[in-house]
């Protein structure tokens, strides 16, 4: 007789948690969003700040009740694979997502990785928003790729025309690590500053991308002593230590930078001597953060115990995906009809305070509309925070 | 000139601490830990948990990091390497199991420390210049100091010390040390603990101008190994000679061509591949191992 209760109660167990599950399942259906870039290795911190941003994004919608696309509400859920900045990983992993039946893909976040997974994403159906800036990933015929933040030929001439109004600039010097996507962001600053008549004093020198002490590769280009140093490409890791020996070498002029930096990086690697430092960012400032941005950024480091500014620019490739599902339903599982919205959807920023728009643009550099509208946001970095240099937007 | 020299004989002395645990570790049990530079950042990690986040004074948590990294390289030599040494004659199993702990070290930097790149407050403010012609900050001039007196206490250790004496022993021939009463386990165990102890030593002193990160492992295990091979593996001078040459060649190499571009290191792994060609055994080896 026990043994015929203790069977019941089992079975009744099992199926009440049966149909819990079920029922919970049935609340929402799943929509999933994947990630491709690079989380380990010297320049984790781009693609980690991306695939938190997506997850703290993700979980929070997910609280929230879901995200409503139609008729239907969705749970989000984010697909990560780590392509160690291997453009061979990041055909794998863009591999992975077509098997897993997902449209739409953020990263990678490096131009070879992204040229790489081009015919992947074709053949399968795929959107995929990289962080990379080659312009043939976004002109036609190719049309499945989106930019996912503001290219350094866009910001660049943007900085050096605001210096050389604003502060004099005339002799500019760069430096880049032997890299493709650093050396590319680096002859395009170089044509840039000479198209603004600026003198370009030397950029030649160039660095290992695993160098830690910067001293002897920066002394060469100080003695150029240029107005406005350059560190193209140069990522979060590095940044900290090429402005602190550019100072101890004795450099007194400007230093900036086309490329996301955080500022607890900076404040710990380089500290005062950073002040001044120039950067791109996005729309965190307290002048420019909209009540949403502050609670992501509280949320993220709820999640993560740490925040990371970089995110400021990552949060919005979610973001844009999902408005534009919402404004086109049918797209969730056809990228045409994804594209056929990108050149008229229009949605409210909610980062930003104010009337900012989430659009797609690029037509000037592009041809079509083949980059998400974030703000060029072109940040100082001072005693431990950025502050906003000026703001302008891309077309 | 002079600051190329002084360059120079900075990045020697720390490229030659670095090397100095890889060759120990060589010498003693014929392993090529990969996991070296993964061991230095976590040194570095240590250091700047402590110092930089904790505010403990800079010596104390230079000590944290060599005793972290002394109980890491003890355990992992009595719990992983020491039963595969004693399982498997062949060299592969110890390369592989290296590789093994090098991937999930930085798994565990990941999980433990985060992605981003991390620094500390100078322990010395301030810059010597002299003319513009030598420019050396005072925290590098410090480090360097601290690097060479290192070097040497480490020499001294092996010369004169008991612990020094059965360890040269046991590089030198396992079984005449052990049939001379040199207790073999405890000894290796000793000496890679001392060996991963000196890689969290230099990152912890490196962490103070370099700051750290976790993708830094990979890149310092494989200068190491360039360091070895250039002086000798498995000889202690080898790794000092080694560390010192490859710092000059880089020094002069950024002095001089940098107008050419990133070519310094092509040309410092081109000489290195013709060197290992007239001369396998590198500079202080000996042709029989």
């Amino acid at each position: 007789m026990q043994r015929r209760t203790l069977i019941k109660v089992a079975l009744t167990a099992v199926t009440l948690t049966a149909l819990q599950s079920t029922t919970a399942l049935a609340e929402n259906s799943v929509l999933k969003i994947g990630f491709v870039g690079v989380t380990s290795g010297p320049a984790a911190a781009w693609g980690i700040s991306n695939q938190r941003s997506m997850e703290a994004r993700a979980a929070w919608i997910n609280e929230t009740g879901g995200y409503k696309i139609g008729d239907t509400t969705y749970d989000i859920e984010i697909v990560s694979f780590d392509d160690q900045k291997d453009p061979k990983r990041a055909i794998a992993g863009m591999e992975k997502m077509a098997q897993e039946g997902i449209h739409y893909v953020v990263g990678p976040n490096v131009d070879d990785g992204a040229a790489a997974v081009r015919p992947v994403a074709e053949a399968n159906g795929i959107m995929y928003f990289p962080y990379a800036f080659p312009k043939s990933l976004y002109q036609a015929p190719a049309s499945n790729a989106v930019l996912g933040m503001v290219a350094n030929y866009q910001s660049g001439p943007s900085i050096y025309k605001h210096l050389m109004e604003n502060e004099g600039v005339k002799t500019v010097a760069f430096i880049a690590a032997n890299e493709s996507d650093p050396l590319s962001q680096r002859d395009g600053g170089v044509a840039a500053a000479k198209a603004l008549g600026l003198e370009v004093v030397s950029d030649t020198v160039t660095y290992q991308v695993d160098t830690t002490d910067f001293t002897p590769v920066l002394t060469p280009v100080m003695r150029s002593r240029p107005d406005l140093l350059v560190l193209s490409g140069v990522s979060p890791a590095n940044a900290p230590q090429l402005i602190r020996s550019a100072r101890e070498l004795g450099f007194e002029g400007i230093i900036s930078t086309e490329t996301a930096q955080d500022a607890g990086v900076l404040a710990e690697g380089a500290g005062d001597l950073a002040n001044g430092f120039i950067s791109v960012g996005g729309a965190s400032t307290p002048e420019l953060a909209s009540p949403m941005m502050n609670e992501f950024v509280q949320r993220y480091t709820d999640m993560f115990g740490e925040y990371n500014d970089e995110s400021n620019t990552k949060v919005y490739a979610l973001e844009y995906i999902l408005e534009t599902l919402k404004a086109k339903p049918s797209a969730i599982t056809d990228v045409e009809a994804f594209k056929a919205t990108m050149d008229t959807f229009e949605a409210p920023n909610p980062y930003m305070k104010g009337d900012a728009k989430l659009r797609y643009v690029g037509m000037t550099s592009f041809g079509q509309r083949r980059q998400v509208a974030v703000p060029l946001v072109v940040n100082v970095y001072q005693d431990g925070a950025f502050e906003t240099l000026f703001v302008a937007e891309v077309d | 000139m002079e600051q190329i020299l002084a360059n120079g004989i900075y990045l020697g002395s720390q490229y030659a601490m670095i090397a100095l645990g890889l060759t120990l570790i060589f010498a003693l049990m014929n392993v090529l830990n990969f996991a070296h530079g993964q061991m230095y950042v976590i040194g570095g990690f240590v250091t700047y948990t402590f110092y930089g986040q904790w505010g403990v004074p800079f010596v104390l948590a230079l000590v944290m990091s060599c005793v972290t990294l002394a109980i890491i390289g003890a355990l992992i030599e009595k719990f992983l390497f020491a039963p595969v040494i004693k399982g498997s004659a062949r060299e592969e199993s110890t390369m592989l199991l290296a590789a093994g702990i090098a991937f999930l070290l930085d798994a565990l930097i990941l999980l433990i420390f985060g992605e981003k790149q991390r620094g500390v407050p100078k322990i010395v403010d301030g810059v010597f210049n002299y003319d513009f012609r030598l420019i050396m900050p005072y925290d590098r001039i410090l480090i360097c100091v601290l690097a060479i007196l290192s070097i040497v206490a480490f020499i001294g250790l092996m010369q004169y010390s008991k612990t020094g004496r059965a360890l040269r022993a046991l590089a030198q021939d396992r079984i005449a040390a052990q049939l001379m009463g040199v207790n073999v386990d405890r000894y290796s165990m000793i000496g890679f603990a001392l060996g991963a102890m000196l890689a969290g030593l230099v990152g912890g002193l490196l962490v103070t101008i370099t700051g750290v990160n976790l993708g830094m492992g990979g890149a310092t295990s494989i200068k190491a190994f360039m360091m070895v091979m250039i002086g000798g593996a498995g000889v202690i001078s080898g790794a000092i000679w080694g560390g010192i040459i490859l710092g000059f060649m880089e020094a002069i190499g950024l002095a001089v061509l940098s107008q050419y571009g990133d070519i310094t290191y092509l040309l410092i792994f081109v000489s290195l591949m013709i060197f290992l060609a007239i001369r396998p055994q590198g500079l202080m080896g000996k042709p029989w191992g």
